[in-house]
């Protein structure tokens, strides 16, 4: 059984392979273009030989190794990885919430040390304050920033439109859907108009419509303001229908494994979801995360099914 | 019907909540008439109506049963006159209307001798012990919970000694506090303060602790520090919940009550309570006690409903 369940990915790969798909490292002119025009811009993040050990019951654990990237003004990349590879750690020791055991964050060629709102972040969990309104919960960062009452309310209520949400500004937290949450949330990080947004597997929690809906959504904000976003994010096709590029982590110890340009032109639509260069990068990240050379590796924790329906069993085979 | 009533976790229609809360205060009420108004179910007494010839028997004199039955045994062979008496109750447990009627008439009963206080007097002393003990436990309890369960710093500062302290049974400090207070109202706020302050102190820093620490990252990212993060974020995050522990701590203090008012010279409710079992008024006493429970729970609720009215977001928060 566990070696049918290696066939299917096997087969899964083959037929993409089979689909005749271009290489996902050719670039359009036009594409190629766009990167040599980002690449131009002022890097906005850097990081450099970033390490982080943790010390656990069965001893030191190395979450990052020798991490080295670099955002440019107004990208969006996306980091993806398995499992353990750490890229929540990653984006915690962006934050400043937690520090690395070496090595050192660059904003803008400022040294990262602690939280503060130049880098704004939303979180896989819903981190609204629920004894806040919504127009409250945007103003607070402002607040923070000694932005006086008036001028807090309204920049946030600006922030608020902007994420479609005026109705609900009154609200509360707990009155509204997992996605409008996001979406303040998203206002909130903004608002304090940060260097960077960091986004944790935002949509994680998110069904898969709405998640859609608020890809589009964010890819229009992105579009409109002066921010470099850095996602982190599961999800294949999330990764390669948002980002620019795409750092593909590896678990155990978290390294770069590749970062890939993506080809698919800018801006996207989900029409192109099923175009080559869409596909072509899928396949990548596919290769990459689930390597068929480690389909071994998974029979270790294989389900032990045997067959369990009656011999005389009306249906006799489900297919 | 039925396994709807027993599904688990489910919460009944609101008709049907009803019901049963009516019935929760019903349930004992039935007992206690049960025993009170039936005849034949416990009355190990007997009310002598009549004392026939027995010499110890007087009218309304409450005897044994078996007393009792021995006696007619007695007179019968004797050939002297029965007595005759009705099954009755100990004097201390009285019939539910008698308690009913108590309620009103120990409020209008003038006290036997003119030094001793009226039962709202008496009631009002309580209450005014209680708001102080309490009212001074919370000016400090509060703020040291809120400052260990953010700081460990204050965390271990404060809790190992108050972890201690609150194994000490607070009436064992009663001599103490009237030696160094006087025998008046001040050691006894002083022992309601005792039986709240520590255990408020350990009860509201787990509430601190128990903050979503990503609600504080999230501030944190969002340029909130050190004191913004306590007084925007912790005691606005906890608040309904620090609310909640005071409520259910203040019925602590009334537990408290009771003793601390025996200390020093016997005031409030207590003084009522066992004036009136020395005269044996068992009715009173029954009305006394069931008036602090109607004070307990009129003030939880007066307090509940105006949490839901300081605090709109709470239905949220019980939620999630």
């Amino acid at each position: 059984m566990g070696k049918r369940h290696g066939e299917s990915l096997v087969n899964k790969n083959n037929i993409m392979s089979e689909l005749n798909l271009p290489s996902y490292l050719d670039q359009s002119e036009q594409v190629k273009d766009r990167f040599e025009r980002m690449k131009k811009r002022p890097v906005t993040l850097q990081v450099k030989g970033l390490h982080k050990e943790f010390e656990t019951p069965q001893g030191k654990v190395i979450a990052l190794k020798d991490i080295n990237f670099e955002t440019y003004k107004r990208e969006f990349v996306c980091v993806i990885g398995p499992s353990g590879c750490g890229k929540s750690t990653l984006i915690r020791i962006l934050a400043g919430l937690e520090t690395p055991t070496s090595g050192e964050v660059l904003l803008d060629g400022t040294a990262v040390t602690d939280p503060g709102p130049d880098r704004g972040m939303v979180f896989q969990g819903y981190t609204l304050f629920p004894w806040l309104t919504v127009k409250k919960n945007v103003m607070f960062g402002l607040e923070m920033a000694g932005h006086g009452n008036k001028n807090s309310e309204e920049q946030a209520l600006q922030w608020i439109d902007l994420v479609g949400l005026s109705k609900f500004a009154n609200s509360y937290p707990h009155q509204l859907s997992g996605g409008m949450k996001q979406r303040v949330a998203i206002a909130r990080a903004l608002a304090n108009q940060p260097r960077i947004l960091l986004m944790d597997e935002p949509f994680g929690a998110l069904d898969a419509q709405t998640r859609a809906k608020m890809q589009s959504y964010l890819h229009e904000i992105w579009k409109n303001i002066d921010v470099t976003i850095l996602f982190i994010t599961h999800d294949l096709d999330e990764a390669v229908y948002l980002a620019d590029r795409v750092l593909v982590l590896k678990a155990h110890p978290g390294e770069v494994q590749e970062v890939i340009e993506v080809p698919v032109p800018q801006p996207r639509s989900p029409d192109q979801l099923l175009s080559p260069e869409f596909l072509a990068t899928k396949r990548r990240l596919e290769e990459l995360i689930h390597p068929p050379e480690e389909e071994e590796g998974i029979n270790e924790d294989k389900m032990n099914m045997v067959r369990m329906v009656d011999v005389n069993n009306e249906v006799e085979s489900v297919f | 019907m039925f396994s709807k009533l027993f599904a688990v976790r489910k919460k009944l229609d609101s008709k049907q909540r009803i019901y049963f809360s009516i019935l929760s205060f019903l349930t004992p009420l039935i007992i206690w008439s049960l025993i009170s108004y039936v005849p034949f179910v416990w009355h190990p007494k007997v009310e002598i109506t009549e004392p026939g010839d027995v010499v110890y028997f007087t009218q309304g004199m409450l005897i044994d049963r078996e007393i009792f039955d021995r006696e007619v045994e007695t007179t019968r062979s004797e050939e002297k006159v029965i007595p005759q008496g009705l099954p009755a109750n100990p004097i201390y447990l009285p019939a539910p209307h008698e308690v009913a009627t108590a309620l009103y008439t120990a409020f209008t009963t003038e006290p036997k001798r003119r030094s001793e206080k009226w039962l709202h007097e008496s009631l009002w002393d309580s209450v005014q012990v209680i708001f102080w003990g309490f009212l001074i436990s919370s000016i400090f309890g509060v703020p040291l919970g809120i400052l260990a369960g953010t700081y460990d710093v204050f965390s271990r500062l404060f809790e190992p000694f108050v972890e201690f302290f609150r194994y000490l049974p607070a009436p064992a400090f009663g001599a103490l506090a009237v030696a160094i207070l006087g025998i008046h109202e001040a050691p006894k706020i002083a022992i309601i303060f005792i039986g709240t302050f520590f255990q408020q102190v350990l009860v509201i820093s787990n509430t601190t602790r128990k903050l979503d620490p990503s609600l504080l990252e999230a501030a944190m990212t969002l340029g909130a520090k050190r004191l913004s993060l306590l007084f925007r974020v912790v005691i606005p995050g906890i608040i309904t919940h620090l609310f909640k522990d005071l409520r259910i701590l203040l019925g602590w203090a009334w537990t408290y009550l009771i003793v601390a008012e025996l200390i020093g010279t016997s005031s409030g409710i207590t003084w009522f309570i066992t004036q009136q079992a020395r005269y044996k008024n068992f009715d009173n006493v029954y009305a006394a006690i069931i008036i602090i429970g109607i004070i307990g729970l009129t003030t939880d609720i007066i307090l509940a409903t105006l949490g839901k009215k300081i605090f709109p977001w709470e239905k949220g928060t019980a939620k999630a």
